[in-house]
């Protein structure tokens, strides 16, 4: 059996997409832990372009780029597809999972700024999440995927975890359930999944990281 | 039944003519509906609400938007010919890397370039380190695709266009620092006629862009 190993960081959002994607699967893989800030010659070698996880080393060959990897396992072990077969339904699903990815940008926007440039970000997030309750999660659907997660749901990950936790280290209250009741449900269904809830980084533990390092930015932004 | 196939279109645009040339390679019928961007009209913003932008390609009444996305539709569906992307999972992953890369940068590294404000000499020099590290993506292959072009080829050809705008504007020369590059450029344009019927002249891009660099207020 080939050996499957993955490089990633114990909090990036990206990195778990490929934790989840792997374990829905059932393919048992070796987990790397990168140090961002001192990256390992492995990691250099495997991703010299962009020089970032996750990265997933199949038969040692290396595959880069969350979306690139997800549609990669998909068709590799195609037992249950994140996919729709359908060519249509699976070019509206890639459509979403663009949006979705485009849009993570928006965690370290927020993070990063104060004073006007953080309301040009907050206002950004309120646009974003207005379009996936308008436009995606239209339907009554329990999930991106239907009554099943699927890519679209992995890929809008980052706000059912990482947005609570950016929430509080820059202490805003964003997401507000009432304004967008279709997004709120999709998030409690997608953290009730056994196999979501059990593989999630630590929110108090995230939160901690980030408000010191925050501190340690915006301090050396005002020098 | 016929199938019905419209194409929202841009001339200038280097995705929508990622769009033709996969139609063209294909042999897919269509009907070409040009956009004034500044003037957007219904049909546009009712078949791409979210993002209102070009190309669209809208088959049997149904919208598909974003060009990479569309290229792996027709794929998908007219795979009588011309395979876009490997049948290979892994040689396909990595197809889907490069395209992704060459999206990501440059349409926006370029704009930096031909725009000509405070950032160009940084963005020349983005543009190049990007350029670079596709000729030697290319290597010695015929296309990024191998025998044949692929996704890769599609996915750049049509910026290559708009290279006599970004040295114009820029005041450098791209193929002095990517001669593989320019090389293959040719060779798409000289042995597949779904790319020279897809591209305009270079000298009608700069044209254009000499008239939004005015409408910007940037001449």
């Amino acid at each position: 059996m080939a050996v499957v190993e993955l490089f990633g960081t114990w909090f990036s959002p990206y990195a778990y997409r490929v934790i989840w994607a792997l374990k829905l699967k059932g393919i048992s893989y070796e987990y790397i832990e990168e140090d961002i800030r001192n990256k390992s010659p492995l990691l250099l070698q495997y991703n010299p372009i962009h020089k970032k996880v996750p990265v997933l080393v199949h038969d040692g060959k290396p595959i880069c780029k969350s979306t690139v990897i997800l549609q990669y396992i998909d068709e590799i072990w195609p037992q249950n597809p994140l996919l729709p077969a359908d060519p249509y339904d699976r070019a509206v699903a890639l459509f979403w999972i663009k949006f979705a990815d485009d849009k993570v940008y928006l965690m370290s926007k927020l993070y990063q700024a104060d004073g006007e440039e953080q309301r040009a970000a907050v206002k950004e997030w309120l646009e974003m999440l207005e379009v996936m309750e308008e436009h995606a999660l239209i339907g009554g659907k329990k999930f991106f995927g239907g009554d099943e997660i699927n890519m679209v749901d992995i890929a809008f990950s980052f706000v059912a975890h990482w947005l609570g936790v950016l929430e509080d280290v820059v202490g805003l209250e964003i997401f507000e359930p009432h304004k967008f009741p279709r997004v709120s449900s999709w998030i409690q269904n997608f953290k009730s999944i056994p196999l979501i809830k059990e593989n999630l980084p630590d929110a108090d533990k995230m939160s901690a990281f980030s408000k010191h390092g925050r501190e340690m930015m915006l301090a050396s932004k005002s020098n | 039944m016929e199938d019905e196939v419209v194409l929202l279109d841009f001339w200038p645009s280097s995705f929508a003519m990622r769009v033709k040339i996969a139609l063209g390679e294909k042999g897919i019928k269509y009907k070409c509906k040009q956009e004034d961007l500044f003037n957007k009209s219904p049909l546009l913003l009712e078949m791409n609400p979210i993002h209102k932008k070009i190309p669209v390609l809208i088959h049997n009444g149904k919208p598909i938007s974003e060009s990479l996305i569309i290229l792996q539709y027709i794929d998908q569906v007219w795979n009588h010919k011309s395979p876009l992307l490997p049948s290979d999972p892994y040689q396909r992953s990595q197809a889907l890397f490069w395209a992704d890369y060459i999206d990501k940068k440059i349409y926006g590294i370029g704009r930096r370039v031909w725009m000509g404000k405070e950032d160009q000499e940084e963005a020349k020099e983005e543009l190049m380190q990007c350029l670079k590290t596709l000729d030697r993506e290319l290597g010695n292959k015929l296309y990024f695709g191998g025998q044949n072009i692929g996704v890769v080829d599609v996915a750049l050809v049509p910026f290559t266009t708009w290279f006599y705008s970004y040295e114009t504007c820029g005041n450098f020369s791209i193929e002095a620092g990517c001669p593989k590059l320019v090389a293959w450029a040719k060779r798409c344009k000289e042995n597949y006629q779904s790319v020279s019927e897809a591209l305009p002249h270079p000298l009608q891009i700069y044209e254009y862009v000499m008239e939004l660099k005015k409408r910007l207020g940037l001449v």
